[in-house]
């Protein structure tokens, strides 16, 4: 089982840099539902005797369904509404932003052994993998311009919020767990009500254009 | 098993008007459910608060709670037992004068949404004078600061009113911002947010000095004392009247709750403090009745009484801290004994004044005081319940204004005496001559209102049409009344209790204070009995008079001037009758006025139109506000504006904070 967990960990690193790399939307938002599927059965695989085994595998059906069927689903179900075209448009282009990408992981590799966490490590592997993708979707919501592509950064950066949660799942009740979800859940909600109101103003999604939105 | 009174009273207060919910389809009798919800639930608090006041430790009660920092704790010494009367009383009053005056049945959702917040309201204060952790207070205070703004905007159609219910959120949450740093620094000097660990802690130094004054301006903010009011009179004047009657009977008076509180924490408060609290109270109580006798709403004008009598309490408090600096357990008796009197008194004749004011603005529609005129004679019972707040509020004996006035002239004559030891502040001598000056003042406004509104003749077609208020809204004001004569009449017996809690807040042993307080009821009540028998005399003789005179008189204008033809509107109007008094104090006002003044032999068009805005607000607050909105507006580059780039701002502050931790710093 080890061996398993720390192949989902470095798939997800690998999904990360895929992301920043894919210059098609719907390419990208793909990655992400798989990035989010991989996620699921962590909560299973590092589960100790100390766990309610139907707390943990709801959590991870949970997450399975909301990370890997329903956000991706709607983003897709908004892409073709709101007709979007499938560029990503990047402010910083790939080639630089796999570079930054790709130093994150590595500072979050190095960084990882010297944070002074308040709690055992579950993996070797969990809190770099974390700091990795949260870096990913921070750098996707900083240098991509459509508003479609800010809600990928932030899933992604969700997704690393969740695999550091599994290192708090002992003290974490459920109540902050489904929280967590919800949060997206409303984030992403909020967004599309967001762009299907700008794509009807500016007849675009580009965020540039809200500026123009001011006095 | 006290505690569980408090609990229980919160509780059913505060839901008192969710109750009502279920009979939405029958308004009349969801009202009358919410409202007795609301009664039953201060009768309980009543009975916990009476039952504390005679416990001989004050009962106390901890519960552990999820909030950080945070205990479920309740205690119910002297102070808190007493301003928990009248939290819990005049708001059930009100809500039964509320079935008269703002009934469920005319005016619907409005009137839920009223009765939702009016029990909420109710709650909070008295989870707030009852609280014995920080942050169950700061929880408390929240709810009610905010309860008391959706109170405020009831009638949120008129722009006046979102204005006056932007500037109480506005001030509220500016006080509430002082109180968290308050909390903040008293947990970091006393090591824990609960109360029984914060007594006794030193106070010299300049921690304690920053306490002394945030306390000053976060609860001198609820309070209204005096360049702190300005949130005060729009909000007063704006809400329907029984909430005006809440706010300005109680709410307030958890301003003055939170600095008793407070000052009580410290160990031998010195006399700078005293001298502050004397020195505003001081400044409050003048203006304060000042800008009153310049209003010509009548509602407004009750809410500069309210910046006066708030002035008075100030006094009292800082003649306490006075006598703890010295060491004179007289002056602390008087002090506090004078201050929650006041408290206490306030509540009753202002919340009865504005109940009398509102049954007035319900007959006749207009809160103006010169269109107004003879609703005596429409409404006998109104004027006479009026005239008792009016009297009692100017501090006449034998009512209880009077009572608790008289507390704090001792006080300030006493501090000419070199008793106890050094500092000696003869200064504070001069309180009373100014209680004195205020008292004058109030005496006059009131002549002003209580002439202008009742006596002479109808000034408008709206006061022709008066009639006498219905029975569920005289009846609270019957018990208000009432309350305001037994305490006047009787002054000794509600001493011990403020005994106690004038031992309680300063920690000297309740036996030092026995002998003052029976001296001051004593003689407090000496003063009253004369009153009393005078008044019993002169009403005597009237009956007699009027027993001997023939039948009807003739009626005449008042003020008639011998003119052959009088009208009404040759008497005499408030706004002429105050007007010698109000020049005097010019300086402070910035009177508006627009003369048209009569010209030629036979003049065709002349007007007069005054106004007093309020100095601080209108002349201050507001136009700083805006100062600072260009501003900010100005700063507003569009750079900033574009969402990657805050976000940007957000990655670098992320990154950084977690290299300052991997390289070493730690996360306390």
């Amino acid at each position: 089982m080890p061996s398993l967990t720390s192949f989902l960990f470095v798939l997800v690193v690998v999904l990360d840099l895929l992301v920043l790399a894919s210059s098609r939307l719907r390419g990208a938002i793909r990655t992400v539902a798989l990035q989010g599927a991989l996620l699921s059965p962590l909560p299973v695989l590092l589960a100790t005797g100390a766990h309610q085994t139907i707390h943990v595998i709801a959590l991870a059906l949970g997450a399975l369904v909301v990370k890997g069927l329903v956000i991706p689903g709607m983003m897709l179900r908004a892409m073709r509404e709101a007709s979007i075209a499938r560029e990503l448009e990047p402010i910083v282009g790939f080639v630089p932003s796999l570079v930054a990408g790709a130093i994150g992981v590595v500072a979050a590799f190095t960084l990882s052994g010297a944070l002074p966490l308040p709690i055992a490590e579950r993996h070797a592997l969990l809190v770099p993998t974390a700091l990795a993708t949260v870096w990913t979707g921070l750098l996707l919501v900083v240098t991509r311009r459509k508003a479609v592509a800010q809600v990928l950064g932030f899933v992604v950066l969700e997704n690393g919020v969740f695999v550091f949660g599994l290192l708090l799942s002992d003290f974490m009740p459920v109540m902050v767990e489904a929280g967590v979800l919800l949060d997206l859940f409303a984030a992403v909600f909020v967004m599309g009500i967001v762009m299907f109101q700008i794509n009807r103003e500016f007849s675009s999604l580009d965020t540039r254009r809200l500026s123009s939105l001011r006095d | 098993m006290i505690p569980a009174l408090v609990i229980a009273a919160v509780v059913l207060t505060a839901s008192s008007g969710l109750l009502g919910l279920p009979l939405r389809r029958w308004p009349a009798r969801a009202q009358r459910l919410s409202s007795a919800a609301l009664c039953l639930g201060a009768l309980v608090g009543v009975t916990g608060a009476v039952l504390a006041l005679r416990a001989p430790t004050p009962p106390a009660l901890a519960l552990p709670w999820a909030a950080p920092g945070g205990t479920f704790s309740l205690r119910l010494d002297g102070l808190s037992a007493l301003f928990l009367l009248p939290v819990l009383v005049v708001p059930s009053l009100g809500s039964i004068y509320g079935l008269a005056y703002y009934p469920q049945a005319r005016h619907g959702a409005r009137a839920i949404r009223l009765q939702i917040f009016y029990g909420l309201v109710t709650g909070a204060m008295a989870l707030v004078v009852t609280a014995a952790n920080a942050i169950l207070f700061l929880a408390a205070w929240e709810v009610m600061a905010l309860s008391g703004y959706f109170l405020v905007v009831t009638e949120h159609e008129d722009a006046e009113v979102r204005r006056a219910g932007f500037v109480y959120l506005a001030s509220a949450h500016a006080g509430n911002l002082a109180l968290f740093a308050l909390f903040l620094l008293l947990g970091q000097v006393a090591g824990s947010l609960d109360f029984g660990a914060m007594a006794g802690l030193p106070a010299h130094g300049g921690v304690a000095a920053a306490i002394f004054l945030l306390a000053l301006g976060g609860f001198g903010l609820k309070a209204g004392m005096l360049p702190l009011h300005f949130w005060l009179p729009g909000a007063h004047a704006a809400a329907p009247t029984h909430v005006s009657a809440l706010m300005s009977g109680v709410l307030l008076k958890t301003g003055i709750y939170g600095l008793l509180r407070v000052t009580g924490f410290f160990e031998a408060p010195p006399a700078a403090w005293g001298t502050v609290m004397l020195a505003g109270g001081a400044v409050s109580a003048v203006l304060g009745v000042a800008f009153a006798l310049a209003q010509h709403d009548v509602k407004r004008l009750l809410a500069y009484h309210s910046v006066e009598n708030i002035g008075i309490i100030a006094m009292g408090i800082g003649l306490a801290l006075l006598g703890r600096a010295r060491g004179d357990p007289a002056l602390v008796l008087l002090g506090i004994g004078g201050a929650v009197l006041h408290v206490v008194n306030h509540a009753t004749f202002k919340a009865l004044l504005f109940l009398g004011a509102g049954a007035v603005v319900h007959a006749t529609g207009t809160r103006e005081i010169d269109r107004l005129g003879g609703v005596a004679r429409a409404m006998p019972r109104t004027a006479a319940l009026f005239l008792v707040g009016a009297a009692a509020i100017c501090g006449l004996p034998p009512l209880n204004g009077f009572a608790s006035e008289w507390l704090v002239y001792l006080g300030s004559l006493r501090t000419a005496l070199d008793v106890g030891a050094a500092p000696h502040p003869h200064f504070a001598v001069l309180g009373a001559p100014v209680l004195a000056f205020v008292g004058g003042l109030a005496a006059a406004c009131f002549a002003k209102v209580f002439g202008a509104i009742f006596l002479g003749q109808g000034r408008s077609p709206l006061a022709a049409n008066a009639h006498e208020a219905p029975g569920a809204m005289l009846a609270p004001m019957l018990v208000l009344a009432a309350i305001c004569v037994v305490i006047g009449l009787a002054p000794g017996a509600v001493l011990p209790w403020l005994a106690r809690a004038a031992a309680h807040w300063s920690g000297l042993p309740a036996e030092a204070l026995a002998g003052p307080a029976a001296e001051a009821g004593a003689s407090a009540t000496r003063v009253s009995g004369v009153a009393a028998a005078l008044v019993g005399l002169v009403v005597a003789l009237a009956a007699f008079r009027r027993r001997r005179l023939p039948a009807p008189q003739p009626r005449a204008e008042t003020w008639g001037c011998a003119y052959a033809r009088p009208t009404a509107r040759m008497q005499y109007t408030a706004s002429s009758f105050a007007e010698m008094l109000v020049v005097r104090f010019g300086w402070a006002f910035f009177p508006r006025a627009r003369v048209v003044p009569p010209q030629g032999i036979f003049p065709r068009r002349a007007s007069f139109e005054a106004s007093v805005p309020d100095t601080v607000l209108d002349v201050g607050v507001a136009p700083a506000a805006s100062f600072l909105a260009r501003l900010a507006a100005r700063a507003r580059s569009p750079l900033l504006g574009s969402v990657q780039l805050q976000a940007l701002l957000l990655v670098s502050g992320l990154v950084a904070l977690l290299l300052w931790l991997a390289l070493g710093g730690s996360p306390t």
